[in-house]
Order: C-alpha cells, then sequence, then structure tokens
C-alpha cells in the first residue's frame, strides 16, 4: 500500500482559507486503509475543518465525498459534479490523486490534504513502515527477500556498514538494520554464500533518476 | 609499484607502517591543516584528511590534501560516497591523480542525520565496496566505471575501512574479503580498544589468508579523559569499549597520561598480532600526542624509502 498521512487542520484550514466552497474528497483505497483519507476521515475532517472556521470566522460551506480509487480517471469522473459544484477539491488521496484531479479539471484549485510517505505495510494498528522504494529493478531475490533499498539508512548493496550494532542502524536505536536482517535470514536459509560476490553498481534510470517514469503494456492498450 | 607512494613503499618494504589523521578546519585557515602537517611530518608515513566527518561540513578533503603535500606530507584522500554521485567521485579521482596525490580511502561515510545538515539528501550512488572496485578499475584498466577510456594514469594506492566491532560479528571477516576482492590495497581499521574481539577477528582474517592479500593498519584513538571513554562507549555506534577501560580512566589521577600508557600498550599488543602491517592513529582534537606515542612507541624515526 501507500501509505499517506493527513496534514494537520491548522496546515489544512491556512491552506483553504480563501475557498468559499470546499469539496472535501477522500479515497477509499491506500489511503482509506492509512485511517488517512477514507470516508469516516472525510467526515471527521469536514467538521475539524468547520470548527477551525467558525473559530476563525472564515465563511464557506464545506462538503465532502469519497471515490474508490483517485487514481483512475473513471473513478474520479464519478465525483465530477460534486466537484464542478466546489470552488476547489481538497483531496485525501496520496499525491497521485490530488494530481490527477489537476488533469482533469483543469480549471478548478486543488489542494493535498495529506503526505504521501511511503509503499509499506501495516504491522500493526497504528503502525506502518516502508518496504518497497519503487526502484523498478527488484533484487529482493538475492537478499532474502528484505530490500536494502528502502530499509538501509544507505542503500548499500554491499552492506552492512560499520555502523551496524546489536542489530539496529548507526541512525537510530529504533530503526532495524536491514543487512543484519538479511545476513540471519540468509544464514537460517543456509544461503549466506549469495552475499560473497560483490553487487555490481545500481542502475538507478528505472528508479527514476532518469527522468519520470512511464509503464506500457501494448498488449492492454485498446 | 601501484601508486608509488610512500605508505606503499613503506608497507611493500616490510616496515611496520604509522599514519595519522587530520581534519580539516570549519572554516578557510590553510593554517590549521599547515599546523596538523608540521606536526606530525616526522612522526607518520601519510596523513588521511577526513571528508566532512561525521556529516559536518568542513573544508574538503582534497584542498586539506594539496595544503599537507605543500609542505611535504604525504596524504591519504579520505572520501565517502554520502555526498558524491558516481560522477563527482571519479571526476575527483582524476583530480586527485593530477594533484599528485596517490592515496585514497574510501569510504560510506556516516550518515547525514548526525551531522550538521541532518536534513540533507544523501546521495549513496554507489557504496564503498563499489567504490573501490570503481577505483582499481579507473587504475588498472585505465577505463571509467562505464568503460569509457581515461587519459592519463590513476596511480592510486586505496585504501579501505574496516570496523571488526561492529555486527553481526561473524560477517565482519567476510566483509573484508569483499573488499579485498574489490582492490583494497590497505586497510585502516576502527579505533581498538577491546582488544580480544579484535584478535579473533584477526584470526578469522588469517584463516582466510586476507593478512597476505592486503595491508592492515589498525586503528587507534588516544582518549583524553574519562569523560571521552565514556561518550565513545554509550554514544558512539561502531566502537567497543570496554567498561575496564572506562574504569581505568576513571580511577587515575592523571588521565591524560593514562590514556598514553593504554595507547601504548595497545601498540605494543598489536605488534605482537600476525598480519597487523601498521597502525592508525586517530587523535581526534589531541593531535599533539602523536609525535610522543610513535616516539614511546618505539617507532620513531619514520623510514625513508
Amino acid at each position: 500500500m501507500i501509505t499517506v498521512e493527513q496534514k494537520k487542520i491548522e496546515e489544512i484550514t491556512e491552506m483553504t482559507k480563501d475557498v468559499e466552497r470546499l469539496l472535501v474528497l477522500g479515497c477509499e483505497t491506500c489511503a482509506a486503509i492509512s485511517f488517512a483519507g477514507g470516508r469516516r476521515q472525510v467526515e471527521e475532517l469536514c467538521a475539524a475543518l468547520r470548527l477551525a472556521r467558525a473559530d476563525q470566522s472564515i465563511r464557506g460551506e464545506i462538503t465532502g465525498d469519497s471515490v474508490a480509487r483517485q487514481c483512475e480517471p473513471e473513478f474520479i469522473d464519478m465525483a465530477s459534479d460534486k466537484i464542478k459544484e466546489s470552488d476547489a477539491v481538497l483531496s485525501l488521496a496520496c499525491g497521485a490523486g490530488v494530481q490527477l484531479i489537476a488533469e482533469r479539471f483543469p480549471d478548478k484549485i486543488v489542494f493535498p490534504g495529506t503526505n504521501t510517505t511511503f509503499l509499506g505495510v501495516t504491522e500493526k494498528m497504528g503502525l506502518w513502515t516502508e518496504r518497497c522504494a519503487g526502484c523498478g529493478n527488484c533484487l529482493l531475490d538475492k537478499t532474502a527477500g528484505l530490500c536494502p533499498i528502502a530499509r538501509c539508512s544507505k542503500q548499500l548493496l554491499n552492506g552492512p556498514c560499520g555502523g551496524s550494532m546489536n542489530g539496529k542502524c548507526e541512525i537510530s536505536k529504533d530503526v532495524d538494520c536491514v543487512w543484519q536482517q538479511i545476513i540471519d535470514r540468509l544464514s537460517r536459509l543456509d544461503q549466506l554464500d549469495k552475499l560473497s560476490e560483490i553487487f555490481p553498481v545500481k542502475d538507478w534510470t528505472p528508479a527514476g533518476h532518469g527522468g519520470p517514469r512511464k509503464l506500457v503494456r501494448e498488449d492492454l492498450k485498446s | 609499484m601501484k601508486s608509488g607512494s610512500n605508505l606503499e613503499k613503506v608497507l611493500e618494504s616490510g616496515q611496520f607502517a604509522v599514519t595519522a589523521e587530520a581534519g580539516p578546519p570549519k572554516g578557510t585557515s590553510a593554517k590549521v591543516v599547515q599546523r596538523k602537517g608540521e606536526l606530525l611530518k616526522f612522526c607518520c608515513d601519510a596523513m588521511n584528511v577526513t571528508d566532512n566527518q561525521t556529516a559536518i561540513v568542513r573544508m574538503s578533503s582534497l584542498s586539506g590534501c594539496v595544503l599537507l603535500k605543500e609542505l611535504g606530507v604525504e596524504p591519504i584522500l579520505q572520501m565517502v560516497v554520502r555526498d558524491r554521485n558516481r560522477l563527482a567521485l571519479q571526476a575527483d579521482v582524476l583530480g586527485a591523480a593530477a594533484l599528485g596525490i596517490n592515496n585514497m580511502l574510501c569510504l560510506s561515510g556516516d550518515h547525514q542525520k548526525f551531522g550538521n545538515h541532518p536534513t540533507a539528501k544523501g546521495v549513496y550512488d554507489i557504496d564503498s565496496i563499489q567504490f573501490l572496485q570503481m577505483v582499481k578499475q579507473m587504475r588498472d584498466k585505465q577505463s571509467f566505471i562505464n568503460g569509457e577510456e581515461i587519459s592519463g594514469e590513476v596511480p592510486m594506492f586505496i585504501g579501505a575501512a574496516a570496523n571488526p566491532f561492529a555486527d553481526p560479528f561473524e560477517y565482519r571477516v567476510s566483509r573484508l574479503a569483499k573488499k579485498v576482492a574489490a582492490g583494497a590495497d590497505f586497510i585502516q581499521t576502527q579505533g581498538i580498544f577491546d582488544m580480544a574481539k579484535f584478535a579473533r577477528w584477526m584470526e578469522g582474517v588469517r584463516e582466510k589468508g586476507l593478512h597476505k592479500e592486503t595491508y592492515i593498519l589498525a586503528g587507534l584513538i588516544p582518549i583524553k579523559s574519562v569523560g571521552m571513554a565514556r561518550y565513545m562507549r554509550n554514544n558512539v555506534s561502531g566502537l567497543s569499549v570496554p567498561q575496564e577501560l572506562v574504569d581505568r580512566m576513571a580511577n587515575s589521577e592523571d588521565p591524560k597520561e593514562e590514556g598514553v600508557r593504554i595507547c601504548l600498550e595497545t601498540i605494543e599488543q598489536l605488534k605482537e598480532i600476525e598480519g597487523i602491517h601498521g597502525i592508525h592513529i586517530m587523535a581526534v582534537a589531541w593531535e599533539d600526542i602523536v609525535p610522543r606515542l610513535v616516539e614511546e612507541a618505539g617507532l620513531m624515526p619514520r623510514p625513508i624509502v
């Protein structure tokens, strides 16, 4: 999932204070699983915004709605009437959703109501952690299924560095050293020899350093 | 000869080498580097110039190396992959070669979060092992990492760091083997306080014969005070400072002298370990003590090769 975190109410209030009719638009996929942009959070945020606006004597009308996925045009279009009726949209999707609204409605102002954080997992209720950096060339087969690109602070391909202590990363006692975990797991699987060869330098082009990325599937095009 | 550097010659001749570290200033004063150079000139075979050490911005390592070279001190250019991508690293290696700098130490670097610009974007385009490989290719094949030809020679004596005290301990010899395979001509280790652990690591090193494929310089950090000992024990990741050593500093009436004694004892023990080819003294903010340490360790005068 793409984890997102709702921006603070103060920031959202300030950002949207000049908007007369504001639509808060949720997204029922990743943002909902993140408890930041689903239907329920839309309602809560609308209520909070109305209160904050009342406190600051800001006039206007706040309405809420939500769509299944803001990253697909057909779902966004399902909210098009409400979007057209409003002066601006506060999207509670990830950054992709915010931008697709901007593209679909060229004359409409759109604001981000969340900070998009990372590709991760729900470890437990209220705790999400990063797992994937979307580097475009998966090497998890070589690292026991644990990713040094997303989870090593220095993105080392030939780790661990000299700062790994007691299973923790040098940057914080709260951060696990993924290279310790990789070595532990490979040892358990009796595959530690996989690390004896030097990982070659990485091609960062598919990771986004070759410019914005695009995925084309000719077989699916109509 | 790979580089013709003084350090390489001393090590090739089988003599016990001494290197020392000089951190450049957080400013523009050439004198700070020159003073350290003058101080350490006669008591070491080459001097490391650190590269934004602990991720704190300082005068560049390459500039510090040039200042030392002008004094007749042989520099070791430290370079971290934290701040430079493969283009910048290779450009600086060419520049170093052009300036007559023939030793370098290829490092990952402390994470930027430690330093005085903690919100910076770290580079980490390549890692320290890939960096070693790259410099070796530049020297031996006269080609860039992309395969293009380099005009001119790149005579570098290539160094790497090793930390026997970091985890997982069982993997540390294997990681050294990777660095040697990548091209490390010499190794400078993390500062040694835990001799038992270091000796165990060296056993593993000898089992794999790595001490015959690379020169190992054992790292030393002279301790000035009990506060410093405690700080390193509790706060510096990748260091192993035994409690006995902290106690010894705490119970001493003259902690500075105690620090010197500890350092000299460590050097004596290191001389007895098979596969140790020299020492590397990192006297951070206590460079003044280095000449005395080298003298009293019986390592003066330094060889002329």
